[in-house]
């Protein structure tokens, strides 16, 4: 029997992360409107907010989500049982541990302060404890394989495993000054680069990676229909791998960090658009011969919908990290819009795709509770992400060109600071806008999943027997 | 004949597969960070650069704490709009003593490398109480709760030892004399003091 515990208990928890970390993100983008909404209280004010939203959507809905769907697939993939399935449910409480000391220590203002990493450091010693466990199940389960080969999905979820455990601990490292406070282990210029190193990865691989394990077991499942091209998966996999990890400078372009590592950063940010566009277009062509499906299958057309928005920021990306682009866009909403391209668009919409396709298969249901509440869904998301990029898109290069506009006649700045800021209000109203509409979405979900679990009756599912 | 070395050599063999992934995520940082340690210009503090004093050190926690970091850089970019609206462009010289550094990596505000004695302390205390009291359109939330804390004397000295630890030059004198310098000081003032130290060792 396949153990599903542990998965359906992730699934539940990513639904629920996700609608508690977007709606930070609708008070934090309000708070940006009316200041007024940070109350004057420390634990609401948006510096201390801030960490809180992104710890809670990357690492609590994404990690969960990863979490169930590689369970998921390694056991059917590899036609065998978890391996160590107690130390499976010891991941997911040792995880939703993590989240709740996330949850309380950010608002009080526990943070190391370095991006995707503020937990301070016994939260960091208990993530690498679960993460090494994490990695025991997962490899220990392709370990008892049944079937010779390793499917494609469980080398990205395998490789995102491996990287994020060399990223935190190489990124965490510091010397404590009491029980929740610690000075990093690197100084200046290190540490800026040693951050952007784990910092560009947690979107490579965290966001990237792990997510492209889903994408090669979900689509070819739901579309039925195998991978488009086997030699690509595998061209695309290692080049993908390798060239991330060198991306990561392009976050400091024109900063104290040396030229070469700059120039670095940004020739590698280039190249790669090329794995990533490999990895889209084995996603998007696996459909070939079945593209009538999208008209009729709402959760397909989440799932491929996620690669076009993957596509698109995977595009906007490497050209960004021309440093000519980045003198413009860097410090800007360009990039907050940049970043949700990516995280509503391919994070969030696969992880639903995943997430629906899941959740009537662990409850012993032939489908969702209603098809026509995931169409509503599917659109309000998709309207959502349109309205939030393109609204901080416009706010973005706009506040970026303001600041560097120079008087004609006497080369003095044209613009002080706060008009920039005050001339954003309208994008900032659209913005939030797109996020309550995506959040709304959220709760439609909620909504559907718990009336398709009412009628649960668990199934154990036989691993079936190899022909 | 020789066998062919084909990729199905790696995707049937678990043990290949976590090392060769290792090998291949390894090589960047490798490269990227460690001669960053060895380089000479990016190590040595710039002239008129000192470690925090106990005062600033809190004032930076007390940054660190608020979040700060989320909206404002302190990292002045060497373009002609940036110098003229901020000051002279940031050298890596004068992060030498920044654990972690603070570089940011959105302007919600403007960047305040060199925000240093450009305000008279009196305007950053209204500034922090009500920032619309001085800036009538700003977005930043109000911090009225750092007139009431007191800064936080006790776990001061050991803060500086942890630095010290680092590599951080202070002298036993500074972390003896780490708490009086604290006693009576609100964490509003303590916070004031640092933002009037950023960028001074450039005038």
């Amino acid at each position: 029997m396949y153990n599903d515990y542990s998965i359906r208990n992730f699934t539940l928890m990513a639904i629920v992360w996700g609608i508690v970390g977007m709606l930070v993100g609708v008070v934090l983008s309000s708070q940006l409107i009316w200041p007024e909404l940070n109350f004057d209280l420390p634990w609401t004010s948006f510096g201390r907010l801030r960490p809180l939203h992104t710890n809670a959507v990357i690492f609590a809905f994404g990690g969960s989500t990863l979490f169930a769907t590689s369970y998921y697939v390694v056991q059917r993939t590899c036609q065998t049982t978890l391996f160590a399935p107690r130390l499976a449910n010891f991941t997911f409480w040792g995880w939703q541990l993590v989240i709740l000391l996330a949850a309380i220590t950010l608002p009080l203002g526990i943070t190391s302060s370095k991006e995707y990493a503020e937990l301070e450091w016994p939260i960091d010693i208990l993530i690498t404890v679960v993460w090494v466990c994490y990695a025991i199940v997962f490899f220990g389960t392709i370990a008892k394989r049944k079937v010779k080969h390793i499917y494609v999905a469980n080398w990205f979820f395998g490789a995102f495993i491996i990287t994020v455990a060399l990223l935190h601990i190489v990124n965490s490292a510091a010397i404590p000054a009491g029980l929740l406070k610690s000075y990093s282990a690197y100084a200046g210029v290190q540490d800026a680069m040693v951050q952007w190193w784990y910092g560009h990865n947690a979107v490579g691989f965290f966001l990237t990676a792990g997510f492209l394990g889903i994408m090669y077991y979900f689509i070819p499942k739901q579309a039925n229909r195998p991978v488009y091209s086997y030699s690509l998966s595998i061209v695309h996999f290692w080049a993908l791998i390798f060239t991330y990890m060198w991306a990561g400078p392009h976050h400091l372009h024109y900063t104290a960090l040396p030229d070469w590592t700059q120039t670095l950063g940004m020739i590698f940010s280039l190249i790669l658009l090329a794995p990533s566009w490999g990895g889209m277009i084995n996603g998007i062509m696996t459909l070939s011969g079945a593209w009538d499906k999208l008209r009729t299958d709402p959760v397909l057309r989440f799932l491929i919908v996620s690669l076009s928005f993957y596509g698109m920021s995977t595009f906007e990306g490497p050209m960004m990290s021309i440093k000519t682009v980045n003198a413009l866009s860097h410090y800007t909403d360009w990039t907050i819009g940049h970043v949700h391209s990516g995280a509503l668009g391919w994070v969030g919409l696969i992880s639903m795709g995943a997430l629906y396709y899941l959740v009537p298969k662990l409850y012993g249901q032939d489908q969702m509770f209603s098809k026509k509440l995931i169409e509503l869904h599917f659109w309000m998301a998709t309207i959502g992400i349109v309205l939030y990029i393109a609204a901080l898109w416009i706010a973005g290069v706009m506040e970026g060109l303001m600041w560097r506009e120079l008087d004609p006649n006497d080369g003095s700045l044209v613009y002080t600071f706060i008009e920039s800021v005050k001339a954003k209000m309208p994008y900032y109203i659209i913005r939030l806008l797109g996020g309550i509409l995506y959040f709304g979405g959220m709760l439609v979900m909620l909504y559907n999943v718990v009336l398709t679990i009412k009628n649960k009756h668990l199934v154990e599912v036989r691993i079936p027997k190899l022909g | 004949m020789k066998k062919k070395f084909t990729h199905e050599k790696i995707e049937t063999n678990n043990f290949l597969m976590i090392v060769l992934i290792f090998l291949v995520v390894s090589i960047a940082g490798i490269i990227e960070i460690i001669p960053l340690s060895k380089q000479k210009t990016l190590n040595e503090p710039i002239k008129n650069l000192r470690p925090y004093d106990a005062l600033a050190l809190e004032g930076r926690d007390i940054y660190i704490r608020e979040g700060c970091v989320s909206c404002h850089s302190q990292m002045v970019r060497p373009f002609r709009a940036e110098t003229l609206r901020y000051g002279k462009y940031s050298l890596a010289s004068e992060f030498v003593y920044d654990r972690p550094f603070l570089w940011g990596s959105k302007r919600t505000g403007p960047d305040l490398a060199r925000v240093g004695k450009r305000y008279s302390d009196a305007w950053h205390r209204i500034h922090l109480l009500n920032p619309r009291e001085v800036v009538p359109e700003s977005i930043m939330p109000s911090y009225p709760w750092l007139e009431d804390n007191m800064a936080s004397v006790e776990t001061i000295k050991r803060r500086m030892h942890a630095l010290k630890i680092m590599g951080v030059p202070y002298s036993d004198d500074d972390i003896e004399n780490a708490e009086a310098m604290l006693l009576n000081k609100t964490e509003m003032e303590a916070l004031i003091y640092y933002l009037q130290t950023l960028g001074i060792h450039r005038k």
